[in-house]
């Protein structure tokens, strides 16, 4: 049982990276793998800064800025340098590569003893509990945060980018900002993946980001089939999903492991099982074509 | 007042593709004034309107906005006079949104896009009043998606969109184009009776002379990104239709 526990804690860990990728793929229509970078620059930060004994309400703008910051420069080299979004975003995620390691110092940043957001409060004895009450509070703020944003003026305008942009543009809205300030968000709840997982796992790794990406898309691509299966238009139950889908990919890789399936094989299965996901329904809507 | 002096656009300068879309073209249009641009495909008439909604930006030459010298303005600027309604009725509408969500960007056109929610009962009751001006039925509807409409239905839309704020100017691109000839008299008809109510400055491209002809106080031809033809208020009223068909024979 306390594995599908684990499960459930890393995958509200990952609901930020799951959030981020829904807001840069689905909302603004754009491949963005900053991710890989981002996240982890969320995790250096957090790691360095924990090492200097620093408070959360210091901690936690830090790693939002740092990972807005990023997004945003994926952002602008897309817009204003008129360079493909995939390219921008692999160049921006190898350069952080040598920031992330520059900040570390190291490849490696263990947290042994130093009390993170999982110690902040005990509600619970139980610490597993614990974590995962704090997690639920963290998640549904998030949640709570960026469901109001999607619903003001600001955030329709976000929508409509990705959707119309001759529309929007026509409407009074100057589309390379408002990209540039998604992938910023987008990016940004990235680095709080990076943040919370860093805590929860009690060190920052250099090579925790690789591939990292593919999670994100899984619970994105997740959320979207029940999304389409029944064409849910609501803004929150759309997150919602976005976040379950992000525990339903770690509950399907436990489920993987548990079943005794060589842990080298892990990237393979993630890789075949998000195929899966992706192929299950074109191959069904080819028949009934 | 629309006011284009000397305004040239080349696309591709100096390469073999070299396109001389807008060859020096000064047009004034005065408020309240309704233009019909007729012409045949790669005149220029596009392209013209681009240069006036801010989409393309002129090679050389000025655009004035009464007043204002808007030359270098890109088109999410010029959106606080210049209100459009394109081809393609996706272009013009944002599909994955509801019909609400699309009245609320329209309804803020000319304002800032704050942190604050706008979708509230009385905006949802205004927007229920005003669509159910179009008498399609499509009052009761407003939660739904755009992409579930048709391509009339878009269009109707898009045009009531254009008055939500303040408009000075509409451009309308080959507005029914692209629709069923029943449903592009519904649209015509009422971009005409908007036109007219609020009193806006308006260009409408075609292709179609019937429409060409009934519609509109001025029209001009082009060709080759020029202005072949400008027949002003007095001189359209005695106009024929078959003049029309005349110019292109």
């Amino acid at each position: 049982m306390d594995f599908y526990l684990t499960a459930l804690l890393q995958g509200l860990c990952f609901s930020g990276i799951a959030l981020g990728i829904y807001i840069s793929m689905k909302i603004f229509n754009i491949p963005d793998i900053t991710t890989d970078g981002s996240y982890t620059l969320g995790g250096a930060f957090t790691g360095v800064l924990l090492l200097h004994h620093q408070p959360t309400y210091i901690i936690l703008p830090a790693v939002i800025l740092a990972g807005a910051l990023a997004g945003a420069l994926t952002g602008i080299i897309h817009t204003k340098l008129k360079i493909n979004a995939l390219l921008a975003g692999i160049l921006v995620m190898y350069g952080l590569y040598s920031v992330n390691l520059k900040l570390m110092g190291r490849s490696n940043l263990p947290l042994n003893g130093i009390p993170s957001i999982f110690n902040l409060v005990n509600w619970i004895t139980n610490p597993n509990q614990n974590t995962l009450l704090i997690l639920l509070t963290f998640i549904v703020i998030i949640t709570l945060i960026i469901g109001y944003l999607l619903k003001t003026d600001f955030g329709i305008a976000m929508r409509a980018t990705g959707n119309s942009e001759t529309m929007i543009r026509a409407l009074g809205v100057n589309t390379d900002r408002m990209k540039i300030t998604g992938l910023a968000i987008a990016n940004a709840l990235t680095a709080v993946s990076g943040y919370l997982i860093t805590q929860y796992q009690g060190f920052a790794d250099i090579n925790m980001g690789i591939g990292i990406v593919i999670v994100g898309l899984g619970s994105v691509i997740i959320a979207e089939a029940f999304i389409n299966w029944f064409k849910i238009t609501y803004v929150w139950l759309s997150l919602i999903l976005v976040i379950s889908g992000a525990i339903i990919f770690q509950f399907v890789l436990a489920f993987t492991l548990s079943v005794g399936i060589d842990p080298t094989f892990l990237k393979l299965v993630t890789a075949a099982f998000v195929l899966l996901i992706v192929g299950i329904p074109r191959l069904s809507f080819n028949k009934s074509a | 007042m629309i006011a284009l002096h000397n305004i040239h656009k080349v696309f591709n300068k100096g390469k073999a593709n070299q396109v001389d879309a807008v060859n020096g073209i000064d047009l004034k249009i005065n408020d309240g004034e309704f233009l019909v641009i007729v012409g045949s495909n790669g005149s220029g008439k596009t392209t013209l309107l681009n240069l006036i909604s801010g989409s393309v930006l002129p090679t050389s030459g000025t655009v004035n906005i009464d007043i204002n010298d808007v030359t270098d303005l890109p088109d999410y600027k010029r959106s606080q006079w210049i209100a459009r309604v394109f081809q393609n009725p996706v272009s013009g509408t944002a599909s994955d949104l509801s019909i609400l969500d699309n009245f609320r960007l329209a309804a803020i056109r000319t304002k800032p896009k704050g942190l604050s929610v706008g979708v509230n009962d009385a905006f949802k009751k205004q927007v229920k009043e005003k669509i159910a001006t179009l008498g399609m039925g499509l009052e009761n509807k407003i939660e739904q998606l755009m992409g579930t409409l048709s391509g009339g239905q878009r269009q109707a839309l898009t045009l009531l969109m254009s008055i939500m704020d303040n408009c000075k100017v509409l451009l309308l691109d080959e507005p029914t184009a692209a629709l069923d000839p029943r449903s592009a008299e519904v649209v015509m008809k009422t971009a005409d009776k908007l036109i007219k109510d609020f009193d806006l400055t308006a260009i409408l491209i075609t292709h179609n002379l019937k429409d060409a002809f009934s519609y509109g106080s001025r029209i001009i031809q082009m060709g080759e990104g020029v202005i072949l033809k400008d027949i002003d208020t007095k001189k359209k009223s005695a106009l024929k239709q078959t003049d029309l068909f005349d110019w292109f024979g």
